[in-house]
């Protein structure tokens, strides 16, 4: 479908690279439908021709059209910003939509992400899961005032302020970290570096009236901030590379600390001048 | 059969739908989202550079407000839009923006001093005002006379789409994820909500509503080569058409963004050109200047896909076995503003092409961008064929955008008509005319035509593979429907598409599941393409002229004499193999604006009769307001301020920039 490479077109890049003979690919796709449990789990092998340029969403739509219609998998944008395509890639959770296969071995193992429910094969439903974390941390600005006016000026922000913003709401909800997350694997509750992340990103925006104390209530305990082990999988695999090294361990100081101090008055924001 | 009920039917979770979601449920009206993917996954995410809105903070903003983002649009639009709408459009987007900026989008804010950038291909320091400092700011794009983009670095929508997706999780609206509408429900002109498909296990049933609200986003993916993400199908639009009674206006008016990534058609957002990065040939020379001596790379956009076009006709294309293109140089703009504020182009360059736009130039071709055209509406939103059918953003013709939509305009649009038609389903909601008369038996009727049509592609054993069908309808539209456009291609489009038609009411399918089986969605969808694909090739054949994108090589001017009107396309009958095309006149004598030349593009139209007439009046009544403010001339060429719902009227504040008068 689409953009795909015209398949017998030798060579083809754009920039000059020298020709290459066309590899043949073998992508191996854990299959599995829950809904027809009579069908155990299983690797099913797809002989693919390799084209300039070709990516996952090249080659799997390829598949899908030539081998067998009934491949399950999910892509929206295609182009790396929407998140939806996460899967394990050679065991890695990576977003499919803009690996290159020139940059894999001529074998490829592809399975659905872990830590979600499984629709079907590569689907899985990430929404779902993302819904219910974003109601649980209450994801959204927590306003000073109930209503604004929206004829009058914007309130200022510092630039850099809202850089480093911008920085945390990178975030696409692709779902790598969790499927990358020693904890996440091993309790269904962990918010995961996802939102972890964005505990950090309200914390930091003054337009969000809610405090330490209100932080610590909803990740300060083993389901949040310190259920995690350190692992890091998160880290290495973010696609946007995010901080969530530094984020997360720089949200566990803040509200241990918090925890053993006076609380703080309502509507403070410590250690972030707006 | 299951029938659920609500008020307020979304059919869409992008920013309109979700932005009119919360619109109703502030007024106290139940609504549920209907939504393919998850909200945050949806397209609107894709709209990168930013987003318009005349808050004219920074000072290459100096002057800007209503009237001129106004005259852009008009302009932009080659005298396609609905001025009225223009103006409900302007007067409420920095309002929009700054309801964003409460909803915690991190707006690129405004730093005072002195900073380098890039103007016309030329380095120049320019020095943001005291005042402005920590306001949001503003980027340049192309056919706009200010700077007027708000913008988060180059993922403004993504910001934008989670903000407000975060809004409609505070304000407890449920998103059925996973579900895709597959027909309305109708009864005597007036609509009550859908038949929806659970994609996950497949299981049909309806939903009954109030108000329905179509707001599924453009049909980008008609086409071979285009910006859009997978799910930008034009379903929305189809399912309206085959009510027979709601009407498509103005189909055939597709934009091509210039500067598609070569050969894949993923978006390089307009930013990279607003930033001051260039247009190259083969040549390494920059002839967009050859074209365009005054506005150059930041012209609008049908005329610069056109001018790239051209410039490849000359043989100065790069040649590759893929095809031909051209480069996009942001090298001048220096590795520090690219990583900050094209961070995304940064990112797709190095994963799809791994190259560094800091050094190296971007293959770029034109590729399909926009949908100027949807479900007609009136200024409120509302379908006029179908009562109680709403349509949002790009899947609606409000007609802001005519036959050429502006960079940022779009998903300015979204949050803004949102905004407002939200507060018009919540009155129709509020009013009697809302109430649900629909007797269950033709629910159920509905619902059990859609389940016989499932039912014939999976035990029909059809012959024909809706993929090739699809394939085959995506290669015709590029190019035959492309951005250049004549009589002889425009009919083998037509008879070609009507053949594919033909063949999709033979389709067999291979998996015969009726759960997560994406062959039969295939199916299904491409019988409802082929519709929409139709529209905008018989709307493109019929209008013998070129405005804005709609580029005919047989019909170069622009007619207004003969097509200063909307194209209306309905689908009276399921057997039809064409739309029935009507039109609707724009009344030049209403309009702020007359039909003149756009200031970049052809100079050639053929003038509407009245449009002397109508100059002179707006002379006269200029003349005799002479020493009225703004206001008070503008409300005298065309009030709009009665349109717009109480609670959205106001004036916008804005700050008073260095070398400007002291008045609004």
């Amino acid at each position: 479908m689409t953009e795909a490479a015209p398949k017998d077109s030798t060579k083809s890049s754009p920039m000059s690279s020298p020709k290459a003979s066309h590899r043949q690919l073998t992508i191996n796709v854990l299959r599995y439908d829950p809904r027809t449990p009579e069908r155990p789990p299983r690797m099913e092998a797809f002989r693919v021709e390799e084209a300039e340029g070709m990516t996952l969403f090249i080659a799997l739509n390829e598949i899908r059209e030539t081998q067998d219609p009934s491949l399950n998998f999910d892509f929206v944008c295609r182009a790396g910003i929407c998140g939806s395509c996460g899967m394990l890639i050679n065991g890695r959770p990576s977003l499919a939509c803009r690996t290159l296969t020139k940059d894999l071995g001529a074998t490829i193992n592809l399975a659905p992400l872990p830590g979600f429910e499984l629709i079907s094969d590569l689907s899985v439903n990430t929404g779902k899961w993302m819904r219910a974390m974003s109601e649980r941390l209450q994801t959204w600005i927590h306003a000073r005032e109930r209503e604004i006016d929206i004829c009058r000026l914007e309130q200022r922000m510092d630039p850099a302020l809202a850089q480093k913003i911008y920085e945390l709401d990178r975030c696409i909800e692709c779902g790598c970290c969790i499927a990358a997350c020693g904890t996440a694997q091993m309790r269904k509750d962990f918010v995961g570096a996802v939102g972890l992340n964005k505990i950090g990103r309200f914390r930091l925006d003054p337009r969000d009236r809610r405090s330490d104390d209100d932080y610590y209530d909803l990740v300060g305990d083993d389901t949040g901030v310190f259920g995690c082990m350190a692992l890091l999988g998160c880290h290495d695999v973010c696609p946007k590379q995010l901080p969530l090294q530094t984020q997360i361990a720089f949200l566990r100081r803040r509200l241990a600390l918090n925890a053993i101090k006076p609380a703080s008055q309502p509507g403070e924001k410590p250690g972030e001048k707006p | 059969m299951r029938i659920d009920y609500t008020d307020v039917l979304v059919i869409g979770g992008g920013l309109a739908g979700l932005r009119a979601a919360i619109a109703a449920k502030r007024r106290g009206h139940d609504a549920v989202i209907l939504s393919l993917v998850p909200p945050k996954r949806s397209h609107s995410a894709a709209a990168a550079g930013g987003m318009q809105a005349s808050l004219a903070n920074s000072i290459k903003a100096s002057g800007d407000n209503e009237d001129v983002h106004f005259a852009d649009t008009v302009r932009g639009s080659d005298w396609g839009a609905d001025q009225e709408v223009v103006r409900m459009f302007v007067d409420s987007a920095p309002k929009a923006a700054r309801e964003l900026a409460a909803w915690g989008v991190p707006w690129t804010r405004v730093q005072e001093g002195n900073h380098e950038t890039v103007i016309k291909g030329q380095k120049v320091v320019i020095t943001e005002s005291k005042d402005a400092q920590g306001l949001i700011a503003q980027r340049n794009f192309g056919g706009t006379s200010k700077w007027r983009c708000a913008y988060v670095s180059d993922s403004t929508g993504h910001a934008m789409l989670y903000a407000v997706s975060d809004q409609s999780i505070a304000a407890n609206i449920p998103v059925r994820e996973r579900t895709e509408a597959i027909a309305l429900i109708h009864d005597g002109g007036r609509c009550f909500g859908a038949v929806v498909r659970d994609l996950i296990s497949g299981e049909l049933f309806a939903y009954v509503a109030k108000a329905t609200v179509i707001a599924t986003g453009g049909a980008g993916r008609l086409y071979r080569v285009t910006t859009n993400a997978v799910i930008n199908e034009g379903m929305g639009a189809a399912i309206a058409l085959e009510t027979g009674r709601a009407a498509l206006g103005n189909m055939e008016a597709i934009q091509f963004h210039p500067t598609g990534l070569f050969p894949s058609g993923i978006l390089i957002t307009e930013g990279c050109r607003g930033d001051g990065g260039l247009l190259r040939d083969v040549d390494g020379h920059r002839f967009m200047p050859d074209y365009e001596p005054d506005k150059m790379e930041l012209a609008s956009r049908d005329v610069v896909s056109r001018d790239m076009l051209e410039q490849v006709k000359k043989g100065k294309g790069v040649k590759t076995r893929l095809g031909e293109h051209l480069w996009l140089d942001i090298t001048l703009l220096g590795r520090a503003h690219i990583e900050k504020n094209l961070r995304d182009v940064q990112e797709i360059c190095r994963y799809f092409l791994d190259i560094d736009p800091a050094k190296d130039l971007i293959p770029v071709m034109p590729a399909q961008h926009y949908t100027m055209g949807g479900v007609r509406t009136d200024y409120r939103g509302e379908s006029q064929g179908l009562k109680g059918l709403f349509a949002v953003g790009e899947a609606a013709c409000w007609d802001i955008h005519g036959f050429n939509r502006l960079g940022g305009n779009s998903v300015a649009e979204t949050v803004v008509a949102g905004m407002i038609v939200g507060e018009f389903i919540a009155d129709f909601c509020d009013s009697a005319d809302s109430d649900i008369s629909i007797a269950t038996s033709l629910i159920h009727d509905f619902i059990a035509r859609e389940l016989a049509r499932i039912d014939r592609l999976i035990n029909d054993g059809g012959s024909e593979d809706a993929s090739r069908l699809q394939q085959r309808m995506k290669e015709i539209m590029t190019e035959k429907v492309g951005v250049f456009r004549d009589g002889t291609m425009l009919t083998a489009a037509v008879e070609e598409l009507q053949v594919l038609l033909v063949k999709s009411g033979k389709i067999g399918l291979r998996n015969r599941s009726r759960g997560a089986n994406p062959e039969l969605a295939t199916a299904y969808r491409t019988q409802k393409m082929l519709k929409v694909a139709l529209c905008v090739a018989a709307g493109a054949l019929a209008r013998t002229e070129s405005r804005g994108a709609h580029a005919r090589d047989d019909f170069p001017h622009r007619d207004d004499a003969n097509w200063l009107k909307r194209t209306l396309a309905t689908w009276p009958n399921e057997a039809d193999d064409l739309p029935t095309l009507k039109y609707e006149p724009l009344d030049v004598m209403g309009m702020e604006l007359p039909p003149g030349w756009r200031g970049y593009g052809a100079k050639d139209f053929v003038p509407h009769p009245d449009t002397a007439r109508r100059n002179e009046e707006i002379e006269a009544i200029t003349k005799k307001l002479a020493g009225a403010d703004r206001f008070a001339v503008q409300a005298a060429l065309m009030p709009y301020e009665q349109l717009l719902p109480a609670r959205l009227r106001g004036r916008n504040e804005r700050i008073v920039l260095p070398g400007e008068g002291a008045s609004p």
